[in-house]
């Protein structure tokens, strides 16, 4: 197992994509070449930095210090996982309700990957445990932003729709059903392409990332499978959560819709 | 029935006896439909609404809206397809023919159907609850003058059911016809006496 490591020029050559990119984007008047250079200064900067902190972290093998990033990765996703979304809730339950599903569904595929497939020593190691934590954790909040924002652009139109239910003597679950439904299959559709494509149309970032490190491809392969359901238990949790809690808090107990909880 | 709304209109205080017909007139943006919809528990509001001596602050607010039913002016449908509202059985076609609504419209899809046909649909669509209170707002306004005489046939027949109907209308020559009661609203109160 001789992972293949990147030189400096290796490294140029990627800038030199970037800046191909970007020269393109000039010549063909698309305008995005600024933005472009932004992120991936952005995202080299982000990537180093993370790289550099993993790297003293997996160092000292201290509870605490994992913990800490852990908590530092929770708080960016809980300001993500709201963000880029039209309707809104009001800020603390917005996020609220955001962070506290993705953490939900995140620390629970993580617990069941680190207690059974991965079984590492200790279980909390860092080595194991930030780099799972990171890449569930990207996934659930993506899963649960996309079903929160179904949920809040759909409820503001289908208003008349829902009311119409709520007339007719549903109760609030009844006549939020269909919505919260739909959210939750949104959220997913992502997620279930990537399984559909899996080794199909495209190999898994996971299973390359371990074949290019040196393991064997079918070892590589269950590691992939593994993870792959252990992303989409988490995303069906958090999609769900956010979607339910989400349709709980445009509700009342009175069974009304009460789009005042929407922030104006 | 009798009724102690308040919030952004009112308070209110009326009862409408089983049976009775209470007419509501006002300019648009007096509170009408704002009451209605209080009185169906759908807006958060103080005071309470009884039904024959129960109230809706006592019950489910599912089973309180099963039994005072609000039809709004602009009635919502939650998929194009008119049998996914109302399923076709006796109990239907019989409403639907009271109502001068062909046949056909159970087989249409919603956005094809006009404004009038929908209307009384959703009339429909409330009736087949039995319910003991019909809050209607504009329930004609798209309706012609005999389509209308039918649809208010169809009103009498429920009150004499014992349903009490509290009716929002524009139409002064439909109140004069239909009221057992009336009241005008202006800015959230009632004006004027009780006829």
């Amino acid at each position: 197992m001789t992972p293949i490591l990147l030189n400096t020029g290796d490294m140029l050559m990627a800038a030199g994509l970037i800046v191909g990119c970007a020269a393109l984007s000039l010549v063909l008047s698309l305008g995005i070449h600024r933005t472009l250079v932004v992120a991936a200064i952005r995202m080299a900067v982000q990537l180093v930095l993370t790289g550099s902190v993993l790297l003293f972290v997996f160092g000292r093998s201290s509870v605490w210090l994992t913990l800490l990033v852990l908590a530092f990765m929770f708080s960016a996703a809980t300001f993500e996982v709201g963000s880029r979304q039209v309707a809104r809730l009001t800020p603390a339950w917005h996020f609220g309700i955001g962070g506290f599903s993705t953490m939900t569904g995140t620390i629970i595929v993580v617990l069941v990957g680190l207690l059974t497939a991965l079984q590492p020593h200790p279980w909390y190691q860092a080595r194991t445990a930030i780099p799972m934590t990171g890449l569930l954790l990207g996934n659930v909040m993506n899963a649960t932003s996309l079903s929160m924002n179904t949920l809040l652009s759909m409820v503001s139109r289908e208003r008349a729709a829902i009311e119409a239910r709520l007339i007719l003597g549903a109760t609030r679950a009844e006549a939020m059903n269909s919505l919260i439904r739909q959210s939750i299959r949104t959220a997913l559709i992502p997620t279930l392409n990537q399984m559909a494509a899996a080794g199909v149309i495209t190999l898994p970032g996971i299973m390359t990332g371990q074949i290019l490190a040196g393991m064997d491809p079918f070892e590589a392969s269950k590691y992939q499978i593994v993870l792959m359901s252990l992303i989409v238990s988490g995303n069906m949790i958090g999609a769900t959560l956010s979607a339910v809690l989400t349709s709980a808090r445009l509700s009342d107990a009175r069974g009304r819709l009460r789009l005042d909880h929407l922030a104006r | 029935m009798r009724a102690l709304g308040n919030a952004h209109a009112g308070p209110f205080e009326f009862d409408v006896p089983a049976g009775a017909c209470l007419v509501i007139t006002g300019m648009s943006g007096a509170g009408k439909s704002v009451l209605l919809r209080m009185m169906a528990d759908l807006d958060p509001h103080q005071g309470d609404v009884a039904l024959d001596g129960r109230f809706c602050s006592a019950m489910p607010a599912h089973r309180w809206r099963r039994q005072v039913v609000y039809l709004p002016a602009e009635p919502g449908w939650w998929s194009d397809s008119v049998l996914d509202h109302i399923p076709d059985d006796v109990l239907t076609r019989g409403l639907m023919a009271k109502a001068g609504l062909r046949a056909g419209v159970l087989n249409d899809p919603v956005h094809r159907l006009s404004t009038g046909e929908r209307q009384r649909l959703a009339l429909v669509r409330g009736l087949r609850l039995a319910p003991r209170a019909l809050l209607m707002d504009e329930p004609c306004s798209a309706l012609d003058e005999a389509t209308t005489l039918m649809v208010e046939a169809m009103m009498r027949e429920v009150m004499t059911g014992g349903t009490a109907i509290v009716l929002v209308s524009h139409d002064s020559a439909q109140a004069m016809r239909m009221a057992d009661l009336r009241r005008e609203l202006a800015n959230g109160h009632f004006v004027g006496v009780d006829s």
